[in-house]
């Protein structure tokens, strides 16, 4: 019992790291209709930039320096390729995110080098108690900064002035144009905070561990995640993110003694299999919205 | 009143549905259907064909081994390629997952032809007509077998749960140790042998790259005018209307779990026989191959080539695979750029950026691809000296 609330916190920690990316994700799918695919790369992105500045200003500043400097790579890169494809098969937009991806990550991947970097981070693989429960002290901080990060968020979109232009071009672009809604802002403010919450996340990724060039799989967790949770839902990405992560927490935990037959790394690819499971009972997602078919 | 009605009438058009003849000098005259529906239309066409595919096959002879080589293998990708042109370009179903049905096809032919009392599976069938079609067989039985469950969905979560699929595969096979001998191992790829004699050999036709050079060259040939005709028959047509309004298909009587099925099954088919051939070259199959930058190459190979057009499919396959080859000897030609891994920038790293930047460039100002370039070249000469 106090082993499986353990892997469960693990579980929680890592899932609210993938909760972060899929914020991201399902922000600039409501504002644009696409999935950018360039979310692995900023992630990595942000993570080598704390790398770099956590010796000179510190890690906390550090952290908030690269969210900052990522959300602008994001505006950057809103701006020279998607945005001239407004208008364009969503198809077409999601590709394009794809060939950024790869070039982004060249480039990041030209700065990490061939070995492992260590973000700076003070946690480390420290471990505090709860109760009778030992658990790395990595997890809780995860768990906290998403739980505060998505309460900030959630305010902002509920009782700001972007925050309800957003939601208003996510509800239909064309009468938010006519209400004096700037749409185009609107896709700039969308990829800014996904840069950021991925720049966050992959600072949270390279704690302990560090990060390295293969680092990047890991934000593609977020993709189940999203799926689970409904592409157009920011509570559904959020509980998709924990769902996942538990699962994958538990299968590491538990698969190796009672399924060995799947394999050895099977945690890895159980997100994928929730995610089939979650799509062939609700076609959705569990929070998305119901496309509406009108002839 | 009704008399003039029955006066009106008209008469059935004597439509003539054979080939008749041309009109001289109006290439664009179709006078029946069968010659709007013609594969080569025009007899420029057809010249130009003749002569590109004889020069194809020419080059068998008159290039270096190592060239044909690369070549061969382009062409097996272009059947690839040709393959998720059907799925995502002319039925519209977005797909990701096409890395995973070449594995499947590239195991297929492997434990097919493999020795049977090898290390990995084998049954020792090494006839290249038999597991061929038994490697596309298998692959599109899985494509059949996935799309019910893609049939529900649309768009972009249809592109995740493809790339689930990929994701899936590679553990399956990383783990399958018997089958695919494990990452980092490998086994030996499928071996080519047609009525005994092996063709991954130098033999009595020629070194070992002319005769797969050849056989690649006929089987593309084969199959891009399979999808050539497929494109143009009633199922092309359900295919088209399905990618361009998918409830308006439906209202018009088009079976849309139907026809959505046998797209997954004819892509995964063309991909399950891409996958077979292209380890021939090699003769090693790793099971890491298999991965989510394989699927993002086919996609920019229809991409770059031309949505929904066979020959851009064919292009883009060989632009990709070129593309290689020339940053590779760039290290020669432009002198800070390293051929060396440590170093940076090297030419992987080269590759990689231009393969990004080429995706994005041709999406933002090309989107037919170069099918598109060379329409736009063929329109200005068509009409010079007038700009219109």
């Amino acid at each position: 019992m106090k082993g499986l609330l353990e892997t469960v916190i693990r579980g929680l920690g890592n899932g609210s790291v993938y909760a972060l990316l899929a914020l991201g994700f399902v922000i600039i799918y409501k504002a644009t209709r696409v999935i950018s695919f360039a979310q692995p790369a900023l992630m990595l992105a942000g993570a080598v930039a704390v790398s770099y500045l956590a010796g000179v200003t510190g890690f906390y500043l550090a952290v908030l320096l690269s969210a900052l400097l990522i959300a602008g790579v994001a505006l950057a890169i809103e701006r020279v390729a998607i945005r001239p494809m407004v208008g364009r098969p969503v198809f077409v937009v999601a590709i394009i995110t794809l060939g950024i991806d790869v070039v982004v990550r060249v480039v990041v991947n030209g700065f990490i080098g061939r070995d492992v970097r260590q973000v700076g981070d003070p946690w480390g693989f420290t471990q505090v108690s709860l109760g009778p429960l030992v658990v790395q002290s990595r997890w809780l901080a995860m768990l906290l900064v998403t739980a505060v990060l998505v309460t900030l968020l959630f305010a902002f979109f509920r009782h700001t002035r972007y925050g309800l232009a957003m939601r208003a071009a996510a509800f239909d672009q064309e009468t938010a144009l006519a209400q004096g809604v700037s749409v185009g802002a609107v896709f700039a403010l969308s990829w800014g905070l996904a840069g950021f919450l991925a720049a966050i996340a992959g600072m949270f990724v390279g704690t302990g561990q560090g990060i390295e060039q293969m680092t990047w799989v890991i934000a593609l967790k977020a993709l189940p995640a999203i799926i689970v949770g409904g592409l157009d839902s920011l509570g559904g990405a959020v509980a998709g993110g924990l769902i996942v992560g538990v699962v994958e927490s538990l299968f590491q935990s538990y698969q190796g003694e009672f399924a060995p037959w799947l394999g050895q790394n099977f945690a890895i690819v159980s997100p994928y299999v929730v995610m089939l499971i979650v799509l062939l009972v609700k076609p959705y997602g569990l929070f998305g919205t119901r496309e509406v078919e009108r002839v | 009143m009704t008399e003039t009605r029955e006066e009106a009438a008209p008469v059935a058009p004597d439509i003539p549905t054979g080939r008749s003849r041309r009109v001289r000098g109006r290439p664009l005259l179709y006078t029946s259907y069968a010659q709007d529906m013609a594969l080569l239309d025009t007899p420029a066409k057809r010249l130009w064909t003749l002569l590109l595919v004889a020069l194809a096959f020419g080059l068998s002879v008159l290039l270096q081994d190592r060239s044909l080589e690369v070549l061969a293998g382009a062409y097996v990708l272009a059947i690839g390629a040709i393959g998720l042109n059907i799925v995502t370009g002319y039925a519209g179903q977005v797909s990701l997952g096409h890395a995973f049905f070449v594995a499947i096809g590239a195991y297929t032919a492997a434990a097919l032809s493999g020795p049977v009392d090898g290390e990995n599976i084998g049954f020792g069938i090494a006839e290249v007509w038999l597991w061929l079609p038994a490697a596309g067989l298998v692959a599109a039985a899985a494509g059949v077998l996935v799309a019910p469950l893609a049939g529900r969905l649309r768009g972009l979560y249809l592109a995740v749960v493809t790339l689930g699929l990929v994701f899936l595969g590679e553990h399956v096979f990383k783990e399958w140790k018997k089958l695919t001998g494990g990452p980092g191992v490998g086994r030996e790829a499928a071996v080519p042998e047609l009525f005994g004699v092996r063709l991954d050999q130098d033999g009595p036709f020629g070194t070992k790259e002319q005769v797969l050079y050849t056989l690649m060259l006929a089987l593309l040939i084969l199959f891009a005018v399979a999808a050539r005709n497929l494109a143009r028959s009633r199922v092309g047509r359900a295919f088209a209307a399905i990618r361009d309004r998918d409830i308006a298909a439906a209202v018009i009587g088009v079976p849309l779990t139907r026809y959505k099925v046998l797209a997954f099954g004819i892509s995964s088919f063309y991909a399950g026989c891409a996958g077979g051939l292209l380890y021939t070259i090699s003769g090693y199959v790793e099971p890491g191959s298999f991965n989510l930058l394989l699927s993002v190459q086919f996609i920019a190979m229809v991409l770059i080539g031309g949505v929904a057009t066979v020959s851009g499919a064919i292009a883009g396959a060989l632009f990709i695979s070129l593309l290689q080859p020339v940053t590779r000897s760039l290290p020669a030609l432009v002198p800070f750029i390293s051929g060396d891994t440590t170093q940076t920038p090297n030419v992987f790293q080269v590759e990689t950026v231009l393969y990004g930047l080429l995706i994005v460039l041709f999406l933002i100002f090309e989107p037919r691809g170069l099918f598109g370039l060379w329409i736009r070249v063929r329109n200005y000469w068509k009409s010079w000296p007038f700009s219109y």
